[in-house]
């Protein structure tokens, strides 16, 4: 009985409890990253924002939160039932699946598995499927041309993000996303001969890389300004134009946890992760976990100002940008970055 | 060992369920996504091997590409299912026939090592403890320093027919009106406007 409880019991309490607590924070934090969303945008526009709820509106997503749960969820007569509810579980099941190997400290992070960044590629390749089911379930025009729009527009991204990956990984040498971070204690910055400051992590060295990848990472949120398959100009919603009360908000959930996976992945990837930004006393007792949120709130930011201030890209010059211009211009960077590498010895 | 067998059984379970959906369902887009889900589960099975590399790759080529595709082609295409499933009976026996070679093949392989031993070895032989290698590494030497010109020439093979696609679908209609970024950046006011001055009553 004891070794049944060590072996079986035992372990699935444990990652369960990781897994809730993780979730929790998760949905916690993205609740305000919304109202940030909102406010930012707000602001930009010469508006307040939501400023009712809770001071300063702080508790706004959660009165949204309420109203989803407390409507009633329509689902059209003509679409499939089944696949109708499916694709918003999907999507959110999806989305938070990632967040299992994202190290939010050092030794912060539920899986920590060799092939991370792997992981994180492939879950949000199927993220698409959230979409495109959504889209295809809802049996309606306006749906089905959004689902359409956003699969490709997600496959396309996905290659540059894929090469960005790649040559990160070149000048890292494993896949597991706390070496990563740990790779970046030093860099370029302690190679001038300097301490180890935010000069030493990834954004510096791989500049070109890291706004390709802020730009993929928009277009493969669906974020403005690649937000075309739910343009409300051209498709009332997109695909989740059918979508109402819960259901919704799982999709809005799913989307708004995908934009924080990015975020954060570029905070591990180019901004260092958990590493203070100076090599200071009072800066290294800051917690880890506090400089990953200040920084996955940075990139967030620079989300919400890109929502505010840039209109929307037409679909032909969303494809050409993604084909035609960070597709070679990734695999250029790939290719010199490899030889920089090979030649300088650095590869190691 | 103990939550690994239970997750074997439930990627297994699931796999070979929706293996038998994805031929029992009536509308071709819940067969497609009942697809997805056996490659989902492979992949989890994949994991359970020890083979992280490959299950991830499954996910990221299979579901997150070609499944997309097929699902694309599967949701555009308007296919009358009434239609689809009159020659069942005509084509019967084919399938019956590619069933039994499948299986016999099967039967081969799981039976092989209880027919010569010696399969047996090999079998266990080259793989090294997972502790000490990763399989991403390990894949890596294969593919790119043990068999790199094979590699390059199936990437070349690929690459031609790739083009060869293109070269065959692509045709260049005259009568649109394409955006030409750079002849549009290029734009100056002497070229594309002219001032003209005109005089009352007259007109140009």
């Amino acid at each position: 009985m004891d070794s049944f409880f060590s072996t079986y019991v035992w372990p699935a309490i444990i990652m369960v409890a990781e897994s809730l607590l993780l979730l929790v924070c998760l949905l916690v934090f993205i609740a305000f990253i919304l109202l940030a969303d909102r406010k930012v945008w707000a602001n930009v526009q010469l508006r307040r924002g939501p400023n009712v709820v809770g001071p300063f509106g702080l508790f706004q997503s959660f009165a949204d939160l309420l109203k989803f749960v407390f409507k009633e969820p329509i689902i059209p007569a003509g679409a499939d039932k089944t696949v109708f509810l499916l694709a918003p579980l999907v999507s959110v099941t999806l989305a938070l699946a990632t967040w299992a190997v994202i190290p939010l400290a050092d030794g912060w992070v539920v899986a920590n598995i060799n092939v991370g960044i792997l992981y994180v590629f492939a879950i949000s390749s199927l993220e698409v499927y959230g979409v495109i089911m959504a889209g295809w379930a809802s049996n309606s025009k306006y749906p089905f041309l959004g689902a359409l729009r956003s699969a490709a527009q997600m496959v396309s991204y996905e290659v540059s993000i894929g090469f960005v990956m790649v040559t990160v990984l070149l000048c890292v040498g494993s896949l597991n996303l706390t070496d990563i971070v740990n790779s970046q204690k030093t860099g370029l910055g302690t190679m001038l001969g300097l301490p180890n400051t935010f000069l030493d992590w990834h954004w510096l060295s791989l500049f070109p890389m890291f706004v390709i990848f802020f730009i993929s990472g928009l277009a493969e949120t669906n974020r403005p300004p690649f937000d075309l398959p739910e343009a409300e100009s051209e498709l009332v919603a997109g695909y989740m134009v059918e979508y109402s009360s819960a259901p919704y908000m799982m999709m809005m959930l799913s989307e708004y946890a995908a934009i924080m996976l990015v975020c954060s992945l570029m905070t591990i990837l180019f901004l260092g992760g958990w590493l203070p930004p100076f090599d200071f006393w009072l800066i290294n007792w800051v917690p880890g976990i506090i400089w990953f949120l200040i920084k996955i709130s940075f990139c967030f930011f620079l989300f919400a100002m890109t929502k505010a201030i840039v209109p929307r890209y037409r679909y032909d010059q969303l494809m050409r940008l993604g084909w035609k211009v960070f597709l070679p211009l990734s695999l250029v960077m790939l290719i010199v970055v490899a030889f920089i590498l090979k030649l300088t010895g650095w590869a190691g | 060992m103990g939550l690994q067998a239970i997750f074997f059984y439930i990627f297994a379970f699931v796999a070979v369920a929706s293996a038998f959906m994805v031929i029992f369902a009536k509308n071709p887009v819940h067969s497609v996504l009942f697809l997805i889900l056996v490659f989902v589960n492979a992949a989890g099975l994949f994991l359970l091997t020890g083979a992280e590399f490959l299950a991830m790759i499954l996910l990221v080529v299979y579901i997150g590409a070609v499944a997309v595709l097929f699902l694309f082609v599967v949701m555009m295409l308007d296919v009358d299912f009434a239609e689809l499933r009159s020659g069942v009976a005509k084509y019967t026996p084919l399938s019956v026939l590619i069933g039994l070679i499948v299986a016999a093949e099967l039967i081969v392989v799981i039976g092989g090592s209880t027919l010569s031993p010696s399969i047996k070895q090999t079998v266990t032989m080259p793989i090294p403890d997972v502790t000490k290698r990763s399989n991403t590494a390990a894949l890596g030497d294969v593919l790119y320093t043990h068999y790199v010109f094979f590699f390059q020439l199936s990437g070349m093979i690929l690459l031609v027919a790739m083009i060869g696609a293109i070269v065959l679908t692509l045709r260049h209609r005259q009568n649109i009106k394409r955006q030409d970024i750079a002849k549009q950046v290029a734009r100056d006011p002497k070229t594309a406007i002219e001032v003209v001055k005109v005089k009352t009553g007259q007109g140009l």
